[in-house]
């Protein structure tokens, strides 16, 4: 049996919110385009939300730390420095299926995301990186909007084993996730290594579909 | 037990395991891969030492990066170059077909597979891109996925997914005259919004839909992801059988006659239910052009920019608001008034033959409104600009004061050096208006490559069928 190999394992997280107060957040304002000519996984972090975190034009490569801020930009805040959880709007993710979105939040410090609603590339997409995507109702979301902007230092405590976050004040709300993909967020397993348990069955499988749709395979 | 739809069935016939959440292996017939989304799928490959599971079920082409003009030169951006020769790299050490920047079958990956005969009906297509929706036209299930897909596909030639609901959106009667694929395209996300196909595979079907040629049928699904939908897909029939049989991948002899008497199934039963059905009159649909920074922000070219006063809740008039301060747009301005700097026609919604052929139609001898500071025609692919130039559309458009590029995505997304400046406003026939798509603060309308013609020639939006 193949060894899978690990990413960031996701449990148990106590984190800083961040409120994106904004629906339909495309991955093209996530990372710009002209961040994803990087060939690695990795650096994406400074660049993250790019054209609505600074006042200049970035380029790959550059030095960010001396680039003009906006300060009005909810992650310059100083109140939000730190922040591991992003609050967001619904369809938050859509667009482009450049998995430099995930990378980007990630690598900035992000472990967690609540919308009411992903586009599904996104969704799927932050699985594979160690982000966990979580689906509260529109309701929930917005009175978390409201609680975050009224407290500073407003903290989210959320449990992937029993698919909960609670605030603060002790409410608890309950979500849901595929449970394989909560196995696999939960141990770190990327999916490569379990597929290839399966071996047998993708063989048997070619071995049928070369019999009844042998053009396939030419 | 009521029927299958397309979609049960391309799922089904692709099932290799399931697991009791319900997450599925399902097995990828096409991998097309492209430079921006595979360098580091590849690097995982190389780190775990895993070869690829069938290497001749990828083909690859660099779209994103090209230059559109002086090609033989080179790429000048070093960034751009890496991205790009670390694709040619790849695909030589682990053996991918690739078309490369100079061959003459390169253009946009959802152009060259349908056109290579690299998309079949019944195949599930994937590739790391959301645009793969396209070509669903085929009655294929295909879908974007992300660089550590890429990786699980390479490394496995399967995907572990879910199955989604499943939509039909049946669009019935004719269109009308200068009403095209893009226009329906538009209406329907206008109708459901951006977010209104998540969770869903939509099947878009009724008389209008299989009135539409295949290249419509390819606009219609491309678009699919821009309703939210990973995929979309219209149903087998005649067309498209006459479009792939001869293309240099499909099979022949007594192959095909085997897989054509499979192609015909593909179709969903008379009796199947889905999950969400959405009606639409043809004759209702007009031109479209989007207003906004969302593809739902769009209204018919004979309406006015909205007043965000009127939004239905408080989360829609911040969005509108914002969407009109970004655009430089007063509420209730009419669309005909819009005023244009740049054209651009091309991506991979609207770049192919027939998209030329239809905004060259517009022109007929006319010259480009003197405001208008570019107009340009990028080409799918290749064989698509050689196509074009040997029915003279080249000079139409040159004539008229457009320019002749090669073929790219470029200024869909202004990956490559093609893009608008800050607070240029664009007609382009793509798919995207999202903030600084085009370049960072750009302004984009979508509209059909015969309005962008014809916004082209006017200087600002009119109504092509007046035109």
């Amino acid at each position: 049996m193949e060894e899978s190999k690990l990413m960031r394992a996701f449990t148990l997280l106590d984190g800083l919110v961040v409120p994106l107060d904004r629906a339909n957040v495309d991955t093209d304002a996530i990372i710009p385009k002209q961040f994803l000519k990087s060939i690695k996984r990795s650096g994406f972090g400074p660049n993250l939300f790019d054209e609505w975190r600074y006042l200049d034009h970035g380029e790959p490569g550059q030095d960010n730390s001396g680039r003009p801020l906006n300060s009005d930009f909810v992650l310059n805040q100083p109140r939000y420095q730190g922040a591991q959880v992003l609050l967001a709007r619904e369809n938050f993710g859509c667009g482009s299926s450049r998995e430099h979105a995930p990378w980007a939040l990630e690598d900035y410090g992000m472990r967690a995301i609540i919308a009411p609603s992903f586009a599904d590339i996104f969704y799927n997409n932050c699985f594979k990186n160690g982000l966990l995507p979580i689906v509260l109702d529109a309701a929930v979301v917005d009175q978390l909007f409201k609680e975050t902007a009224a407290a500073e230092g407003y903290r989210l405590h959320i449990d992937l084993t029993a698919q909960t976050v609670t605030t603060p004040a002790g409410a608890t709300f309950k979500f849901e996730v595929d449970a394989h993909r909560k196995y696999c967020l939960l141990n770190g397993l990327d999916d490569i290594g379990l597929t290839l348990q399966h071996v047998a069955e993708i063989r048997a499988y070619e071995a049928q579909r070369k019999q009844t749709a042998p053009w396939l395979f030419t | 037990m009521s029927g299958q739809t397309l979609y049960d069935k391309l799922w089904q016939s692709h099932l290799v395991h399931t697991e009791a959440d319900g997450s599925a292996l399902l097995y990828i017939d096409r991998h097309l891969v492209h430079e921006v989304t595979s360098p580091q799928a590849f690097e995982g490959l190389r780190l775990a030492g895993r070869k690829p599971w069938r290497a001749a079920a990828a083909v690859a082409v660099p779209d994103h990066n090209v230059p559109t003009t002086h090609r033989a030169e080179g790429i000048v951006d070093p960034v751009s170059r890496l991205q790009v020769d670390t694709l040619d790299q790849n695909c030589a050490e682990f053996g991918i077909v690739e078309f490369k920047m100079n061959d003459v079958r390169q253009g946009i990956v959802h152009v060259i597979g349908p056109e290579q005969g690299l998309t079949l009906p019944g195949m599930t297509v994937v590739c790391g891109d959301s645009h793969t929706s396209t070509h669903g036209a085929f009655g294929a299930l295909a879908f974007g996925i992300g660089t550590s897909e890429v990786e699980h596909v390479m490394a496995t030639q399967c995907l572990m997914t879910k199955k989604s609901k499943a939509m039909r959106v049946l669009v019935e009667g004719e269109l009308g005259e200068g009403v095209t694929a893009k226009d329906v395209a538009l209406a329907i996300i206008g109708a459901i919004g951006t977010a209104g196909g998540t969770g869903y595979a939509i099947e878009f079907a009724g008389s209008a839909i299989r009135g539409l040629s295949m290249e419509g049928r390819m606009t219609l699904c491309n678009m699919a992801i821009e309703a939210g939908a990973r995929a979309g897909m219209v149903a087998v029939d005649e067309k498209t059988i006459a479009y792939v049989q001869g293309r240099p991948a499909a099979p022949t002899g007594a192959m095909w006659d085997q897989a054509v008497a499979w192609w015909h199934t593909l179709v969903s039963d008379d009796d199947a239910v889905f999950d969400r059905e959405v009606n639409l009159a043809a004759a209702d649909i007009l031109p479209q052009v989007t207003w906004g920074t969302s593809p739902e922000m769009v209204v018919a070219v004979t309406g006015r920019v909205p007043d965000p006063a009127n939004a239905p809740n408080e989360v829609k008039r911040h969005d509108w608001e914002r969407a009109l301060a970004y655009m430089g747009l007063a509420a209730n301005t009419p669309i005909e008034q819009i005023v244009v700097d740049k054209v651009f026609i091309g991506s991979c919604t609207n770049s192919r033959i027939e998209d030329l052929r239809a905004a060259a139609a517009v022109i007929k001898g006319r010259k480009k409104a003197a405001n208008v500071k570019l107009a340009m025609v990028v080409p799918g692919s290749g064989l698509v600009k050689q196509q074009a130039e040997q029915e003279g559309l080249d000079k139409l458009f040159v004539d008229a004061g457009f320019e002749w590029r090669d073929p790219g995505c470029s200024m869909c997304l202004a990956m490559n050096a093609d893009r608008l400046e800050p607070g240029e406003r664009c007609a382009a026939t793509s798919n995207r208006n999202f903030e600084g798509r085009q370049g960072q603060g750009g302004r984009t309308h979508l509209v059909s490559p015969a309005m962008a013609a014809a916004a082209a020639l006017a200087g600002h939006f009119v109504d092509v069928r007046e035109f």
